[in-house]
């Protein structure tokens, strides 16, 4: 894969009549942000399309170009390479934090519905976009979640909070014993008539390469993605009793958690209010954590911060990625602010401190209060 | 029929005693479980055998008529012979008494005795058909004295002894019982109760006899609302053993038992049904004795159900043809493949008494083999059984927290809570089903790992503590299928406690996983109490400028040991690092000491040395000079 980046060029006026002098501000752009973008263009049409030496295996240069064309055509329409940064760097999973009691209830629901359906190979659990539980491995589970949380969630709760008029209100199941619907596969399981389909994907392409059919099944702020290996065909009755089987006690599940997630609010206080504008991101189980980038929308992932400022910490991230050791960097930026970005073991910390008259001693402190409060469950060294 | 097949039995010592004959006669006294052998009325001689005695007690006494009743009073201090319908014949058997017959006659006139209960080693109740009378025994007077009486028509009566309490039939038709109650001496009339007759005869008769009664003791509360459902006719007679109502059906020659403690929770009249199929006794063989016995003569097989079988409370039976006593007892195991509902098979093995061997067998066939139970399944077992446990945990805390906090208020003495059978804790799990679970090969590690997380949630959801060897069985199966994503998530959302034990245990499988040496850490410094292993674990990572900063953060930079940095750092083969932690410690030295040089105690010569020869002797620390 070919990436070309054009530099941002700045025409600098001149005086005495000569043509403008152009400057090209390479420093502008990050390289680790476009190459990470690039791998991730990769992961992307792999996880639907398997590998490019597969597609050569099975029909040539011809079928490797038709393949890439039908995907890219659509793929590069979503990317937004203006507000690619850091996060796209990591390529993390945010995880919705949950107590022990709840978190084995969710692993008894995933153990029972995976013994009732032998068919199922591997489960994921999210809630409200975060994952929970992830049976695929890392590396797959990576990109997915991008896919679910940027592509598939998004198009599915437009309609959800569309009004009760509007057309594009999903099509009641008719089932008032739960709230459980397809996100993939069967829209309206009462039509007999109505054609359906799973979308495909491709795991563990390094060693067992399996294609499987992705479902993705949804109740309330629950989802949960079922994998089937592509070979078995998934008829109508199997879509009825995985909706019989999960559509009541996934919705349990989900008003569960829920309770239980407003509960832990109300016991940590509202102060949890966050202060400190921070991205974290722990290489060793991909956790990623960013209290500066608002909810993802389909389209733009917003940020509460000047982009500069992001620019500074994918610098920091770019000399942290030349060593291996634990290290800790401290930017004065611009007139306010100070950006102090942290390394230790495999966990990167980033925090953005908004306080112009500060020296360093005061930044390092704030910090070490920082990681004392909000990480104290992790080691962090100093 | 193989020995999976009864699921009861006649205990194997049953009690001997000379068969009734004509010349002997049998009594048994369900007070004081004695038999009685009565040979010619006594004067050829009396043999009692008790269930706890070890030798019998044998005497001679004349031959004053057919006895028609015979019974020591508590302690064989005194016995009582019934000889006629008015009176009741004593005799002392008290050390240094002389063993003398005295007798008393019934006060009401015309009234004949049904019989008579001792309530007391000197308290005596006699029961007639016009009332009951209560008596002290006076040995040493060698006479009674009326205490109370209470006119009556009784039709006949039967005798509690473990509560002291005589049931009288009443009325015409029987069925109309009261009951007395004998305490400390006294006798107090209880509520009186009618119990249901099927069909009402006309002209109305005496409808109900003893034999359709039985009277038992059973633990807790026991209404009468409870009909047990036959579902077939004929002869009767009942047993309570270990809890269960037990209906011997003579012409079937079968038996069903009933758990009358199982109750549908909405329900005022429980109807129950026979809680197994009905099955014989367990088949018994009778040792040849006596004179004409052969050594080498195989048993013979007793006859069961046999009409000269009596049945007496709570869970004897008696073949007086045979001459043997015995204890009727049930088998747990081979109830457990005649109910296929594990979980109701749980709840009926939960309230027996020997229970815990069987249960745990239950739960290790319900995890391995052919009919392995699914999930649903093993959760319900699972939390049946922590259900209980945490009963008992409860219960000893309650106990432990009121002995703690001095004599109580209250007049009731606390008794410390019995732990029975049917308490299983961790260990016992774990030793008897779940290691071994863990180590098969024919399972498949989804199940294995399904398994020890349903136990662990059944444990949180009734709050109590995981013991850390089930987390160390959770992360080696984890280890052993490779699943190390799985266990990272498990470690992330705290599933797996900390402890310093599994912290070691991540720690051991760096060479495997290298993310545990980053779970590893965090859990020591969840810890807080592990500063010295994380210090430890630093150093050997060779991170020796973090493990000081470390140490120091949590305030415990004057403790540690110079030598011990020293050295690691130079392993490190870092000059520059050699300095900066040498020169630490002259400062530490200088701090605590006032000179920066070490003590010899602190064993760092060598590293004096080396600091000289690397940098000079002029780059050591100077004495302050004061």
């Amino acid at each position: 894969l070919l990436q070309v980046v054009r530099n941002p060029m700045v025409e600098k006026p001149n005086k005495d009549g000569r043509p403008p002098t152009i400057e090209y501000q390479e420093e502008e752009i990050l390289d680790t942000v476009y190459g990470a973008v690039l791998r991730e263009c990769y992961s992307m049409y792999k996880l639907f399309n398997g590998t490019f030496g597969r597609a050569m295996e099975a029909g040539g240069v011809e079928l490797l170009m038709q393949k890439l064309d039908k995907f890219f055509y659509r793929y590069l329409q979503t990317l937004h390479l203006q507000s690619c940064d850091l996060l796209d760097v990591f390529g993390g999973i945010a995880f919705f934090p949950l107590d022990k009691m709840t978190y084995l209830k969710i692993q008894s629901f995933v153990n029972r519905v995976e013994e009732s359906l032998s068919l199922i190979k591997y489960t994921a659990f999210l809630y409200n976009d975060q994952l929970i539980w992830s049976g695929l491995e890392q590396d797959d589970m990576r990109i997915l979640y991008k896919y679910l949380t940027t592509s598939l969630f998004p198009r599915h709760s437009e309609p959800e909070l569309a009004g009760r008029d509007s057309p594009l209100r999903p099509e009641v199941a008719g089932n008032l014993l739960h709230y459980g619907r397809f996100l993939t596969g069967p829209a309206n399981l009462k039509d007999p008539e109505a054609k359906f389909r799973f979308p495909r994907i491709f795991v563990n392409t390094e060693d067992s390469y399996e294609e499987l059919h992705l479902i993705v099944y949804k109740a309330m702020s629950a989802a949960v993605c079922f994998m089937i290996s592509a070979s078995v065909e998934l008829t109508r009755e199997f879509c009825e009793q995985l909706d019989g089987l999960v559509g009541p006690q996934l919705t349990l599940l989900a008003s569960d958690i829920c309770e239980q997630y407003n509960v832990n609010r109300r016991i940590s206080g509202p102060d949890k209010e966050p202060q400190f504008k921070f991205i974290y991101f722990n290489h060793m189980n991909l956790a990623e954590k960013s209290t500066i980038h608002m909810r993802k929308t389909a389209s733009v992932s917003l940020t509460s911060v000047h982009p500069d400022l992001m620019k500074i910490l994918g610098d920091i991230n770019c000399d942290f990625a030349r060593v291996d050791e634990d290290e800790e960097i401290i930017v004065k930026a611009m007139t306010d602010y100070w950006v102090v970005g942290k390394k230790s073991d495999q966990r990167e910390l980033y925090v953005i401190l908004n306080q112009k008259n500060a020296n360093l001693i005061e930044v390092n402190e704030e910090v070490k209060r920082l990681c004392a409060t909000q990480f104290n469950n992790i080691f962090f060294l100093d | 029929m193989s020995e999976e097949h009864y699921y009861l039995e006649l205990c194997e010592n049953p009690v001997q005693f000379e068969n009734a004959s004509s010349v002997n006669n049998v009594f048994f006294d369900e007070a004081n479980k004695q038999v009685f052998a009565v040979r010619s009325g006594g004067a050829t001689g009396v043999v009692v055998k008790g269930p706890e005695d070890k030798s019998s007690v044998a005497f001679r006494m004349d031959d004053k008529g057919e006895v028609k009743c015979i019974k020591f009073s508590i302690g064989n201090k005194i016995l009582a012979v019934q000889r006629t319908p008015k009176s009741v014949d004593f005799i002392n058997f008290i050390p240094d008494y002389p063993h003398l017959e005295f007798s008393q006659e019934c006060k009401m006139k015309n009234a004949s005795i049904l019989g008579f209960c001792w309530t007391n080693w000197n308290e005596i109740v006699f029961i007639t058909d016009q009332g009951i009378e209560f008596y002290q025994v006076l040995p040493d007077k060698r006479s009674l004295k009326l205490l109370k009486s209470q006119s009556i028509n009784v039709n006949w009566y039967m005798y509690c002894p473990e509560t002291a309490v005589i049931l009288l039939s009443t009325t015409f038709q029987g069925n109309v019982l009261q009951p007395f109650a004998f305490k400390s001496g006294t006798m107090s009339k209880m509520s009186k109760f009618e119990i249901e007759l099927p069909v009402v005869p006309k002209p109305a008769k005496l409808n109900l006899s003893e034999r359709d009664i039985a009277v038992a003791n059973m633990e807790g509360s026991c209404k009468k609302t409870n009909v047990l459902k036959l579902n077939t006719t004929g002869k009767f007679a009942l047993n309570v053993v270990d809890n269960l109502v037990v209906v011997h059906h003579q012409s079937t020659q079968t038996s069903i038992i009933f758990d009358i403690k199982l109750r549908e929770p909405d329900c005022a009249l429980n109807v129950h049904q026979p809680v197994l199929p009905p099955r014989s006794i367990h088949p018994y063989r009778i040792p040849l004795t006596g004179p004409s016995a052969v050594p080498s003569q195989p048993p013979v097989p007793c006859e069961l159900y046999s009409s000269s079988w009596s049945v007496f409370q709570p869970d004897i039976i008696i073949s007086a043809s045979e001459g043997y006593q015995w204890y009727l007892q049930v088998k747990l195991p081979p109830t457990v493949n005649l109910l296929q509902d594990k979980g109701k098979l749980i709840d009926f093995l939960l309230r027996r008494r020997d229970c815990k061997m069987v249960i745990l067998s239950v739960c290790s066939q319900m995890l391995n083999g052919e009919d392995k139970g699914s999930l649903p399944v093993v959760a319900t077992v699972f939390d049946k059984l922590n259900q209980v446990f945490k009963e008992y945990l409860e219960a000893e805390q309650t106990y432990t927290v009121a002995m703690e906090s001095g004599p109580s208020r209250g007049s009731t003495a606390r008794e410390r809570p019995v732990r029975t059978q049917a308490v299983i804790d961790q260990s016992d799990m774990y030793t008897h089903v779940l290691s071994s679970f863990t180590e098969k090969k024919d399972v498949s590690h989804k199940f294995i790992i399904a398994v020890l997380m349903e136990y662990i949630r059944s444990l949180n959801q009734v709050q109590i503590t995981v013991q850390h060897y089930l987390y160390e069985l959770v992360i080696k199966t984890l280890v052993h299928h490779s699943l190390f994503y799985m266990l990272h998530q498990f470690l992330q959302y705290h599933v797996l406690s900390d402890s310093k034990p599994l912290a070691c245990l991540l720690l051991s499988l760096e060479g495997t996983y290298p993310a545990a040496h980053q779970l590893s850490l965090d859990m020591l410094k969840r810890l807080s109490t592990a500063n010295d292993e994380i210090v430890e674990v630093l150093l050997s990572k060779q991170q020796v400028l973090g493990a000081l900063r470390f140490i120091r953060s949590v305030g415990g930079n004057d403790n540690i040991s110079a030598r011990k940095f020293l050295d690691a750092a130079l392993q490190t083969a870092d000059q520059m690092l050699f300095y900066t932690i040498f020169r630490f410690f002259e400062q530490r030295n200088l701090r605590l000491r006032g000179s920066p040089s070490f003590n010899p105690g602190e064993h760092c010569e060598e590293h004096v040395v080396y600091f000289k020869q690397v940098f000079g002797e002029q780059a050591l620390m100077k004495q302050a000079t004061v």
